[in-house]
């Protein structure tokens, strides 16, 4: 299989044409999926578009009616002075569930897996059963909370009224106070998916530190604290970003517990769903690209954010061994 | 008693006590968590063997049933289990009157009508399984064509997916050029990127090509690799000695063959792994397929059973059974698979 046009290039020169031919499909995927797509979402995030008629461009328009309004509704205390009332809903609505479930689910996961982590009788059954639920997330297991949270069908409130004798159970999706919390613990449910994940990372700490503690008389918790802690953060910080970020994705579970609309009462309004409904329901492509946009930036600075605080408390066992 | 307490204080002095202590602690707060994860799984599978009427009237039992009744003068009536004259009995309850009180009769003797305190006696039932649910499901929606085609975006994805990214992981472990450092690091970049900055214009390109509402848009990208799978394979690839390339070339083999009979072969474990995590995306995946697939006929699981239960919520027990249809796939794959998921998540987590 020698081509005669190959023969006269240098074998360094093939080599590098080969590594540019495996790598082509990725790259036309980032020119045709990608970089294209994000250029172009910029593009129509100065534009006014349906997609029927050509977009029209209308400048900082779309920013502004995001943006408009925030001094004075600062000012005023007033949600109603916001240009964009809803885009601030969904950002509330966003962060209140992040403030929520990930510290929740941070310190569930993390408990849990410091137990699955001990040599108790079961430990393989224990650890599938946690971690079963992750597998399946989506409409199956949305459309089995949403039975589960039903008022008069669901085995929640009942149990909450007969067993612990709780007089008058929230309403949960029902009820625009009780909404966020009913998905927050819809997300707890799942938390086996973290969980296997501080499990790896327990299992990675070396045995001979704790070997080290117990030879300087630690005791359990002493160990817990500065040996197992520490070796942790890591994970601990690659769970909270992919939780931020995942928070500002959250969509199935909403979409399908609220039929798409948010509601009630705009509570569960978070911000994917309120960029889906621009761009497919209200086909603005223009202003649902603006929040893609937003979306990027917030995702880009919550990572950088998360990273530069990340060098006070994020503990990386090859900083030390490089001191 | 005394002995009982030395031997406590002997446990919880020495460390082998603690050590004890703290074990059934664990397994007892172990225990009780999978019974809060179970009990949702429970509910999920009772609900689709019930009838209407059942989740109606008796939805908190994790247990089909219905209630035993008996025939009393040509009436169906319920039957308790009752304590009379300090005898346990089975009654028929006739009547519920005022006070909490209801009427009983012994259906031997169904002219004596004895009262008793309805709280204090116990409704017998007798199971009540509704397998029918399931024909009936896949019957009430188009379930066979939503099946085939999540397999097909699910499978052809996968197929895609692999093949690409195989080649493209190939390229970056195993070639020097002067960019493909450069071109890492952008593939690395994309792995944070939300795709909401990329899908409004990539619904519009699938839209001009006449491709939205067809299963196209959630196949073809995966024809042309991702940064996760391309960047877990070729940390694989870098694993498998060079040696046994240059053992391969020696023998003429050019570099598509080494890729297929010296690389592949030994990533296997790796391509398996990926191959199981793009099944449990494709399958569970609502949001693309919501977007692009707008006709009945198109429709993936995902989407079919959502817009079933907006439609016909009242069916909980279809619904349900569909339900239980649709995690079974993925349950069977994790058993089967059970070490392949718990490595795959330490190699894709934080070792890598």
């Amino acid at each position: 299989m020698t081509f005669p046009a190959f023969r006269k290039i240098s074998l360094a020169r093939r080599e590098e044409l080969a590594a540019y031919a495996f790598v082509l499909p990725w790259i036309i995927g980032f020119l045709v999926f990608t970089i294209g797509p994000m250029l172009a979402s910029l593009y129509f995030s100065f534009t006014k578009y349906d997609i029927v008629s050509p977009p029209q461009w209308i400048g900082l328009a779309n920013y502004q009616r995001a943006f408009s309004g925030v001094w004075d509704a600062i000012r005023t205390g007033d949600p109603r002075q916001f240009g964009d009332p809803l885009f601030w809903k969904s950002l509330q609505v966003t962060l209140y569930f992040a403030s929520i479930a990930l510290p929740l689910n941070l310190f569930f996961s993390f408990f849990l897996a410091i137990l699955l982590n001990q040599k108790v009788p079961g430990v393989n059954v224990w650890r599938t059963i946690f971690f079963l639920p992750s597998i399946i997330a989506g409409v199956a297991v949305t459309l089995l909370w949403v039975r589960i949270f039903n008022p008069r069908l669901g085995i929640l409130n009942p149990f909450l009224q007969n067993v612990l004798g709780i007089q008058n159970p929230p309403q949960w999706l029902g009820d625009p106070d009780w909404a966020v919390p009913a998905l927050v613990i819809m997300s707890l449910w799942s938390v086996g998916g973290s969980m296997i994940i501080y499990l790896a990372g327990l299992q990675g700490v070396p045995t001979d530190l704790y070997d080290a503690a117990k030879v300087d008389g630690a005791n359990a918790w002493q160990r817990f604290w500065n040996v197992t802690f520490p070796m942790m953060t890591p994970v601990i910080f690659y769970n909270l970003v992919l939780g931020m970020i995942g928070t500002f994705q959250y969509f199935t579970e909403v979409y399908i517990a609220t039929s798409g609309n948010g509601g009630p009462q705009h509570a569960t309004l978070f911000y994917n769903l309120y960029l889906y409904q621009n761009a497919f329901r209200f086909f603005d492509m223009g202003y649902a690209s603006t929040l893609a946009w937003i979306l990027f930036v917030i995702i880009l600075a919550l990572t950088a954010l998360i990273f530069r605080s990340s060098g006070v408390w994020v503990y990386y066992e090859g900083q030390l061994r490089g001191k | 008693m005394t002995k009982i307490t030395d031997s406590i204080r002997w446990l919880l002095n020495s460390g082998r006590g603690n050590e004890i202590f703290f074990k059934g602690v664990t397994t007892l707060i172990l225990a009780a968590g999978s019974v809060l994860i179970l009990i949702p799984f429970l509910y999920m599978i009772s609900t689709s063997l019930k009838d209407p009427a059942q989740i109606r009237s008796d939805s908190t039992s994790l247990i089909p049933r219905k209630p035993k009744t008996i025939e009393v003068n040509g009436k169906n009536e319920p039957l308790y289990q009752v304590t009379y004259n300090g005898e346990t009995q089975e009654f028929a309850l006739i009547k519920k009157i005022p006070n909490g009180f209801g009427q009983f009769v012994d259906p031997a003797a169904p002219n004596e009508i004895i009262e008793l305190k309805l709280k204090e006696q116990r409704a017998l039932y007798r199971l009540d399984i509704h397998w029918e649910n399931y024909p009936e499901a896949v019957t009430a929606m188009p379930f066979w064509r939503y099946l085939g085609n999540t397999l097909v975006v699910t499978f052809v994805g996968m197929f895609g997916m692999l093949f690409s990214s195989s080649l493209v992981a190939y390229g970056f472990s195993r070639f020097r050029a002067k960019w493909l450092n450069v071109l890492f690091l952008l593939l690395l970049s994309t792995i944070m990127l939300p795709s909401q900055v990329r899908l409004i214009p990539v619904y519009i390109l699938f839209n001009k090509l006449g491709w939205v509402n067809t299963l196209l848009p959630l196949i073809i990208p995966q024809f042309f690799a991702n940064a996760y799978d391309v960047f877990l394979l070729r940390q694989f690839f870098m694993t498998i000695p060079l040696e046994l390339d240059d053992a391969a070339k020696i023998d003429g083999a050019n570099p598509l063959q080494v890729l297929m009979y010296i690389i592949l072969p030994q990533a296997r474990p790796a391509l398996v792994s990926i191959g199981i995590f793009h099944f449990l995306y494709a399958w569970n995946d609502f949001y693309e397929p919501l977007i692009f697939l707008h006709s009945r006929e198109n429709w993936t699981l995902a989407v079919g059973l959502q817009t079933f239960d907006a439609i016909y919520t009242i069916n909980t027990h279809l619904i349900m059974a569909v339900s239980v249809l649709m995690i079974v796939p993925p349950i069977l794959l994790f058993f089967f698979a059970q070490k392949i998921f718990t490595q795959g998540v330490v190699f894709s987590g934080i070792k890598g």
